[in-house]
């Protein structure tokens, strides 16, 4: 078929710039990359590198003042329920409504279905998840790992085009984060669904992404597009992958000293 | 020399874990302590403390044209709610109230509306609010029985001063306060316009909703006893504080402490039974209370 051979997603030499109170900041400069169907692509990078200004661009929240975004071949132009967002924070679930509820919310608000459908779907992907025990609680109640596997089934049950999570583990303990990047592996491994993952975490990138796109910071540039299996393989010259990228983030760091130096 | 110190080396430590011998894991607290845990009985008991120390002090003073007893007071009320005069009143207040309630809500959602839409708007609603939330909204009854005479119209006019300005003031600070979020999400699943409003704005700013709706309550209410005191005379009507005013004329002192404490107990009722409710049923139960 000539459908999966196109990008679903095409980056196309993105500029983007958002205004603080002083200042104008280019977040990223220029960046491509394609996205397939069925990928987890990861963008990785420092701090400041833009990854999560990019997310939200793709996402629609944000315009790019040079370059384009295309979905299916068409340009984003404002946030949709084709493109569901899994954030960082906690409070992403809404607190009015219970854990049901709120997935409910997401597939009625966007006009899918009615509410019985939704309800069916809804419960389907709790379940998923391993919360049905907790459909009807409320999200206070809940830890934040679990609000997070709520948030993610919640993204999963509108069957977006590309599911985007910024930073979805960042600030659970240790401990939970590996659990739940497993689990979003299991998850990928059943239904197959195109993912932009965007972390900091060299580890994470290395398990959780098939393809991974590493980004420079201030302003974020393309500086390498990888394949990773998982493993965190040793490559031909004999370093993991994590060593190669680590190699480039910090490659960068001592021309850079000596230029502020200057 | 140097002197390097170094931790001593100890012996590794396993235990198994045996599920016995905890004394108290769990244990009911006695009767007392139970009792005494309940705020409810606590403060009944210093009622009826106070209500004891009234009846004392008036007997002793045995003057019922300026302190009545307590029991005279609660004859005096019986008689008001068996001779239907006291909920009549009551009635007449609380009819004006929802009324003056309910044109003040309907304005402050106009301005809140009109203030979250537009910058002019925020502006027109902090410069108001500055300038018209000191003002008691009892000072505006002359002027408002020039413009709207007297009758009810002059009363829900002050009473939409009082409920307009806190309402309005909470309502736009808690959408202002929607967390970015929120606001992201409800964008994310494609809602615009009403529904945006309805389904995440309003709920997300609830907390100070309440708080606004329970200020504005308040404030009505005092409005409202005080505005009848003052003109019920003129206007014929019949609320509470018209109850109070001429019994005062009467000198039947007992009844306008019943009057007084019919006033209490209706905003008590109100503050801690239905808007207590509806706190734990919303904000308390979303774990969202501030």
């Amino acid at each position: 078929m000539t459908v999966s051979t196109d990008p679903l997603l095409r980056v196309d030499g993105v500029t983007l710039q958002y205004r603080t109170d002083a200042h104008l900041v280019t977040a990223t400069y220029r960046v491509s990359f394609d996205v397939y169907s069925s990928d987890r692509f990861v963008l990785l990078g420092p701090s400041g590198c833009g990854k999560s200004t990019l997310l939200k661009a793709v996402g629609g929240f944000i315009q790019p003042v040079e370059g384009t975004i295309q979905l299916n071949g068409r340009k984003v132009q404002k946030p949709g329920p084709d493109r569901i967002l899994v954030f960082q924070e906690f409070d992403q679930l809404l607190p009015w409504l219970t854990v049901l509820e709120n997935v409910v919310f997401a597939l009625t608000a966007s006009g899918r279905m009615s509410a019985k459908e939704a309800r069916e779907k809804a419960m389907h992907y709790i379940d998923k998840v391993n919360l049905s025990k907790f459909a009807d609680s409320y999200p206070h109640t809940l830890s934040g790992g679990m609000k997070q596997r709520v948030a993610i089934a919640r993204g999963m049950a509108m069957e977006p085009e590309i599911l985007l999570m910024d930073e979805p583990f960042a600030a659970l303990d240790a401990l939970t984060r590996v659990k739940m990047q497993e689990e979003l592996l299991r998850l990928w491994e059943e239904t197959r669904f195109t993912l932009l993952f965007v972390t900091h975490s060299i580890p994470e990138a290395v398990k959780v992404g098939n393809r991974i796109l590493l980004l420079s910071a201030h302003p974020g540039r393309v500086r390498a597009e990888m394949d990773s299996d998982g493993t965190d393989p040793v490559g031909s010259d004999g370093k993991t992958l994590s060593e190669r990228i680590e190699g480039m983030l910090f490659a960068e760091r001592p021309t850079k000293d000596q230029s502020d130096n200057d | 020399m140097t002197n390097i110190a170094t931790p001593p080396k100890r012996p590794e430590i396993y235990v198994t874990l045996e599920d016995t011998g905890f004394g108290v894991v769990e244990k009911p607290l006695s009767v007392w302590e139970r009792l005494s845990s309940n705020a409810v009985l606590r403060k009944t008991i210093l009622l009826v403390v106070l209500a004891l120390i009234w009846e004392l002090y008036a007997r002793w003073l045995n003057n019922s044209l300026l302190v009545p007893t307590f029991g005279a007071t609660v004859a005096a009320l019986w008689d008001g709610l068996v001779s239907g005069r006291i909920i009549y009143a009551a009635f007449t207040s609380i009819k004006v109230l929802l009324q003056g309630y309910a044109v003040g809500l309907f304005f402050a959602a106009l301005l809140t509306a009109f203030a979250s839409a537009t910058r002019v708007g925020a502006d027109l609603l902090e410069t108001l609010t500055s300038m018209f939330n000191p003002l008691p909204s009892i000072a505006l009854l002359p002027l408002a029985m020039i413009w709207f005479g007297f009758g009810d119209g002059s009363t829900i006019f002050v009473l939409l001063h009082a409920v307009l300005w806190a309402v309005a003031l909470n309502t736009h600070a808690g959408f202002r306060g929607v967390s970015t979020t929120w606001r992201m999400v409800g964008r994310n699943y494609g809602l615009s316009g009403i529904r945006y409003v309805w389904k995440i704005l309003i709920p997300g700013a609830f907390p100070s909703i309440l708080t606004g709706l329970k200020i504005g309550w308040a404030f009505a209410w005092r409005t409202l006893i005080a505005a009848e005191l003052v003109f019920g005379a003129s206007s014929g009507g019949g609320g509470l504080g018209w109850f109070i005013f001429e019994n005062k004329n009467s000198l039947n002192i007992a009844s306008v402490f019943a009057g007084l404490l019919t006033v209490i107990l209706f905003g008590l009722f109100v503050e801690n039974v239905i808007f207590r409710t509806v706190e734990q049923r919303t904000v308390q139960r979303w774990g969202m209370q501030t």
